[in-house]
């Protein structure tokens, strides 16, 4: 199939998504009511593998480290086409799961950010069956566990330093947002400080103060660090913790924080830097400060220019969406470790992401899913291959 | 009978019935339709969701359900504009049967799908679960479709109350346990194997719906366990654990109301099976009181359990139903 055909079918796939409205939320419904926190998300994946089985996927199994696959076996297998969507969520099993739907929209937690694009997976092969769509290549459909945070991609890591097939390119399917066109990553390193108040602590000495004063102290230390426009960097502080009550100073806190920049070395840099201060405040209060580094990424990609960014932005094109073009640091960045040619598209418009009011518009979904199906045929075809 | 011997051959878990192919294989062999009424009064928060999730497991994957119908009481919000935006079919109560005019009562709803569903099995679920999935209508269906014998199936749950603290892990169940089971220990014993009489949700056959009467408010459940008790004994029954139910929890002085009913209907239905022939006539008011700036103030409930005859009964139903009689 040609390009410009594949781009006058778009209108058939959008209104076949359409045709199959109720299995693609009511599975986005049902993926999302499973509660799946990072390296808790065994149920959610196994529903995920029940749904490739009933669809008669091929190799559908959990792996060790829990990610879920199924297999479309295409006619002639000689390429490997990998659909990947993180299976993990921010959000504690304690949390309410429920998920509302109103006549044009979903809300409830990790709705968006991933329920959508598992269910995109999930739908994918009955899409494909309807509309009587065979594939060249074998398309691997993967629900990725130890995504997030801690997990630090853990689950597409193992998958891609195990797997014995080579795989020509990918596509990382997120709920949130359509028009998201991801084609690099971006360097990042993810940390976590820590301060503790020994027991034994001398309250009394010049400069003694609790582990809040002390972890502001830090805050205050980061905020001075000059961070260069160009390449550009950010350093993105995402959440604070300490004490336990109002009248006792607190004995312990911890930030949690992320360096984004588009050079490993100004990252390098600016960790360098942070952990000299904290060494520097560490001496002064007496208390103790350390630094977790949770989750590193290198900053990597493909160019704008290569036929998979050009044919995705030509669909968004004619499906009148914009691109918004923006590096990611999540699967995409392991996959441009492997040099698998990847990007990263959303399905639809959402709000409140990784709260517990987080919600998608259910109209767009149809668009998202008929884009993400176009690319797919297109990256069957070798339309998106560098030559 | 054997109450015991009863629970172990007449109760599931709906996890039994997880082959959905095979099920509908046996409901098609046998020439079956199924029905499922969902009843509501402003519902829009809670509809759509349960109709994607059956329309999508049990009609589009596994055509269990020949139709789904939603049936209104009236509603102020938008239930039935977003009942119908996800394609279910959706009734008025009162533009149904409108000769026979219209009463208020989820009773009046359950009754009228009656003569408006067309399904051999109607399945009957509410429409404020939050959990909404599958299981609450094909766990109900299945012994149906698989026990010929059987003709009527009632869920029931390890049920937690929704509080706005979280989700507390057991209870519920009070009109149940302090009215229902006591009144069936006296009077039906063997209803006490019901393990929870007055839930919302079951699957029924057709020739037992159309024979029953309807009171069309607190009472139908009670009254449907006993006429059914009275007329096909407990073999007609079966159950099935359908795990969690989240939804709504009422306050103490509704289920008052919903108590009151229930006694009216089983009061009724015992001096009517000679029970208690010698029952006076029925106050209708329930008196409440709730304390205002310090003073009792006395609330005055209006409640009747009204009822409607056996759908047989109903010339427009026989004309549609049973042409050839």
């Amino acid at each position: 199939m040609k390009f410009t055909e594949i781009k006058e079918q778009l209108k058939t796939y959008r209104a076949a998504a359409e045709s199959m409205r109720e299995i693609i939320l009511a599975n986005a419904v049902m993926i999302g009511e499973i509660p799946a926190s990072t390296f808790y998300e065994d149920h959610r994946v196994r529903f995920m593998e029940d749904r490739f089985s009933e669809c008669g996927l091929q190799n559908c199994s959990t792996d060790e480290v829990g990610n879920g696959f199924g297999v479309l076996n295409g006619e002639t297998g000689e390429r490997r086409i990998l659909l990947v969507a993180h299976a993990d969520t921010v959000f504690s099993e304690k949390v309410d799961h429920t998920i509302s739907m109103q006549a044009d929209r979903m809300a409830g937690p990790g709705i968006g950010d991933n329920s959508l694009g598992l269910a995109a997976l999930a739908s994918l092969p009955l899409l494909l069956e309807k509309l009587d769509i065979r594939l060249n290549s074998d398309l691997i459909l993967m629900a990725a566990s130890r995504s997030l945070g801690r997990g630090n991609l853990e689950g597409l890591r193992f998958f891609l330093n195990n797997n014995k097939h080579p795989i020509q390119a990918a596509l990382c399917v997120e709920g949130v947002k359509l028009g998201r066109l991801s084609y690099s990553s971006i360097g990042m390193l993810r940390g976590e400080i820590t301060v503790r108040v020994p027991e034994m602590y001398d309250w009394t000495r010049f400069g003694a103060a609790g582990a809040i004063i002390t972890l502001n102290d830090v805050i205050n230390k980061i905020n001075r660090i000059p961070l260069p426009k160009r390449p550009k960097t950010s350093i993105v502080l995402g959440s604070i913790e300490g004490g336990n009550s109002f009248n006792n100073i607190a004995t312990s806190s911890s930030l949690r924080f992320e360096i984004r920049s588009e050079s490993a070395d100004v990252v390098r840099d600016i960790l360098n830097e942070i952990k000299d201060r904290i060494a520097e405040i560490a001496l002064e209060s007496s208390a103790e400060v350390t630094l977790d580094i949770v989750a590193r990424r290198d900053p990597g990609g493909i160019d704008f220019r290569h036929p998979l960014v050009r044919r995705a932005r030509d669909i968004l094109k004619q499906l009148n969406i914009e691109p918004r073009v923006a590096p990611s640091t999540s699967e995409l960045a392991e996959l441009i470790r492997h040099e698998i040619p990847a990007i990263t598209l959303g399905l639809t418009t959402g709000s409140n992401l990784n709260q517990a009011n987080e919600e998608v518009l259910i109209e767009p979904i149809f668009n998202g899913i008929a884009q993400l199906l176009g690319l797919l045929i297109a990256m069957d075809e070798g339309l998106c291959d560098e030559h | 009978m054997n109450i015991e011997q009863w629970v172990k051959d007449n109760t599931f878990h709906y996890s039994q019935f997880w082959d959905f192919r095979h099920l509908v294989e046996a409901k098609e062999e046998q020439g079956l339709t199924v029905s499922l009424c969902i009843p509501t009064l402003n519902e829009e928060k809670t509809i759509g969701k349960e109709i994607v999730i059956f329309k999508s497991e049990l009609v589009s994957r596994y055509p269990l359900l020949d139709e789904i119908a939603v049936v209104d009481s009236g509603s102020t919000d938008n239930t039935r504009e977003v009942a119908a935006s996800f394609g279910a079919d959706v009734y008025l109560a009162e533009d149904i049967l409108p000769e026979v005019g219209n009463k208020p009562g989820k009773g009046e709803n359950l009754w009228k799908a009656i003569y408006q569903l067309k399904g051999d099995i109607i399945v009957y679920v509410d429409a404020d679960i939050k959990n909404i999935h599958p299981r609450f209508a094909y766990g109900l269906v299945a012994p149906l479709i698989y026990r010929p014998e059987m003709k009527y199936v009632k869920a029931f749950y390890d049920r937690p109350l929704a509080f706005s603290q979280g989700i507390r892990p057991s209870g519920g169940g009070r009109v149940t346990e302090i009215l229902v089971r006591p009144l069936f220990s006296l009077f039906f014993p063997e209803l006490t194997a019901i393990i929870q009489p007055l839930s919302g949700e079951y699957a029924v056959r057709r020739d037992v719906l159309e024979a029953i009467p309807f009171p069309i408010g607190y009472g139908v459940e009670t009254s449907h366990l006993i006429d059914v008790y009275s007329k096909w004994g407990m073999e007609a029954f079966g159950q099935t654990d359908l795990d969690q139910r989240v939804h709504r929890n009422q306050a103490t002085r509704d289920l008052g109301k919903m108590s009151f009913g229930i006694l009216q209907t089983f009061l009724l239905r015992a001096k009517a099976l000679g029970l208690m022939p010698e029952i006076p006539d029925l106050n209708s008011t329930l008196r409440q009181f709730q304390v205002k700036e310090g003073n009792f103030e006395q609330i005055e409930h209006n409640i009747v359990e009204e009822e409607r005859p056996p759908m047989l009964d109903i010339p427009a139903y026989r004309e549609k139903f049973h042409p050839a009689q």
